[in-house]
């Protein structure tokens, strides 16, 4: 079944000579509770796709098809609803002055949604937060327990899809396998669909069933995550950053350093 | 916590003690004035101060401390009611250029420029010759001088924040422009503007002093302080209490706001931490 599927999406930036064309007639699939992954370089276009496919980007050409129902550029309150967007700072993606409680229950008094208190009361344990959070605020919360807030804030319209730009890379190391860990609980519990950017190939192995390799604005590769990891990949460019991932191979045994 | 630093801030806490005074006194002016400010009695016009008179009487015989009593409340009555009207409407047109951008920006912009393109004295005189003389329309006169400052910071804050994740997360939840610049911009520049407010107060009594003393403030006989100082001019050599006493009060009430509003800059603006 699919839940996404977009054909020949197009973005530019700007209008007339200097128009920057950011997507290019990209087309993909993605099918319900699978974990579609995003690569490529910096500014090739990763963010775009989401923001397209988020509602946030109004200007494009081509189709998106959401769970059965075309989506126009301009969406209605429902249709956002459809998709939620999870950012990677978790220190810029909560409003610094509103508390836990009132982060969360905004959607909810936008969507017009009943049961407030105890849909915050849900959505705050199926992140692994205890109900007293909602009266903290931001600057009084870790990263990664923002991270959990900001994904919180996300799951509470119940949206059939996630949209998650890099959400694990402004976080320390050991809180990247916790965030990723519950993300995946929740695909599995909530049956979701994920699109996730990220330039962490460790990442892209954890969550991901395939994977699209972009560059400048094109799909040149869409792989998956078996195949990648063999190194069975087609496009030179997808070789390059899967070399570029393992970091940097010496060509030349080092030389002896003196010490002293 | 604001409090704390207040108190750690003399000249703000002394600018916040004269204004928390100037609001006693105008609450409490028939308790605090010792004759009724608009009582004539030519027998003891000019009068210099004594134990009955404290700052003297004035061409008809006026008690100048009562009237200083009733002044102030003229005064606060202008610099609040300016306030009230200036802040919102400052807001709306700043956060909503900024939000909006494009064409509504520019046309919005382009007429706060105007504005602000004239000394603000000069507009409000002009405005209040044009509206006629009275108290109200001094109020609508310095609200229409004191708003495009209001509107140019409202909109660089605005600005700050227009395309921060928060502000996107709750439009790609469905927010409209109204329900993010009213709960989540205003929260954000509510202290920058309350400072700027607070700065303002001084140019609003100054303002509305200078018409005032023009004759296009409040009108006789109503105390207020610039017609006051206004009207002892010609007796400035024989008098001196006439002009010396109204003139000192704008300037105490005046410099207070001026350091209240620069304490709580250092105490609100985090850029300042
Ligand atoms: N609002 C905008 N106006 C003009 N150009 C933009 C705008 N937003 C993005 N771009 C350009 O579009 C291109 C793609 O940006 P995008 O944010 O999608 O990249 P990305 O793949 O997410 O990069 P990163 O990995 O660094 O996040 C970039 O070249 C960027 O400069
Ligand atoms: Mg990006």
């Amino acid at each position: 079944m699919t839940m996404i599927k977009v054909e020949n999406l197009a973005v530019s930036y700007g209008h007339g000579h200097n128009a920057l064309k950011v997507l290019r007639d990209v087309s993909f699939e993605v099918a319900k509770g699978e974990t579609f992954g995003l690569v490529g370089e910096s500014g090739c276009g990763k963010s775009t796709v989401l923001g397209a496919l988020a509602g946030r980007i109004k200007n494009w050409s081509g189709s998106i098809v959401i769970d059965g129902e075309g989506a126009d550029p301009k969406r209605t309150k429902s249709q956002l609803a459809k998709q939620q967007m999870v950012f990677q700072d978790p220190f810029g993606s909560i409003h610094p002055r509103h508390t836990i409680g009132r982060t969360l229950l905004e959607p909810l008094e936008i969507q017009g949604m009943d049961r407030r208190h105890e849909r915050i009361e849900e959505v705050l344990r199926d992140v692994g937060l205890s109900h007293n959070f909602r009266y903290r605020f931001p600057h009084q919360l870790s990263g990664g327990q923002r991270q959990r807030v900001a994904i919180a804030r996300a799951l509470i319209l119940k949206p059939r899809i996630l949209l998650l730009d890099e959400p694990t890379s402004a976080l320390d190391v050991s809180i990247q396998a916790e965030i990723l860990n519950l993300l995946k609980d929740l695909r599995e519990r909530e049956n979701l669909t994920y699109v996730l950017v990220s330039h962490d190939m460790a990442v892209i192995a954890h969550l991901c069933d395939r994977i699209a390799v972009m560059h400048d604005g094109i799909f040149v590769e869409v792989t998956t995550r078996s195949s990648l990891f063999r190194g069975d990949v087609a496009h030179p460019y997808t070789r390059n950053l899967l070399d570029g991932s393992r970091g940097y191979v010496a060509t030349k045994p080092p030389r002896e350093v003196a010490v002293g | 916590m604001l409090w704390l630093s207040l108190v750690g801030n003399p000249l703000a806490l002394g600018g916040l003690i004269v204004v928390a005074v100037l609001v006693v006194i105008s609450a409490l002016a028939p308790l605090l004035s010792t004759h009724d400010p608009i009582a004539q009695d030519l027998a003891f016009a000019l009068k210099p101060p004594s134990l009955a008179n404290w700052f003297g009487t004035d061409e008809f015989g006026r008690d100048v401390y009562s009237r200083l009593v009733y002044g102030a409340r003229t005064t606060l009555y202008i610099s609040i009611l300016v306030t009230v009207i200036v802040a919102p409407i400052g807001f709306v047109i700043g956060a909503t250029a900024g939000y909006l951008g494009g064409w509504v920006d520019t046309i919005l912009m382009r007429i706060t420029d105007i504005f602000l393109s004239f000394p603000s004295l000069v507009l409000a005189l002009a405005f209040s010759a044009a509206l006629g003389p009275g108290i109200e329309n001094a109020v609508i006169a310095i609200a229409l001088t004191v708003w495009p400052p209001i509107a140019r910071l409202a909109r660089a804050e605005t600005l700050t924040f227009r395309h921060a994740d928060f502000v996107v997360a709750a439009e790609l939840q469905g927010a409209g422009m109204g329900r993010v610049l009213l709960h989540h911009i205003v929260p954000l520049c509510a202290p920058s503007i309350i400072i700027r407010l607070t700065l303002n107060m001084s140019s609003i009594i100054l303002t509305a002093a200078g018409l005032g003393f023009l004759g296009l403030g409040a009108q006789p006989p109503m105390p207020e302080w610039g017609a006051m100082a206004a009207s002892g001019r010609q007796y400035l050599l024989d008098a001196w209490w006439l002009t010396t006493v109204p003139g000192v009060a704008i300037l105490v009430v005046s410099l207070a706001f001026n350091l209240l509003g620069d304490g709580l800059r250092d105490i609100m603006d985090p850029r300042n931490a």
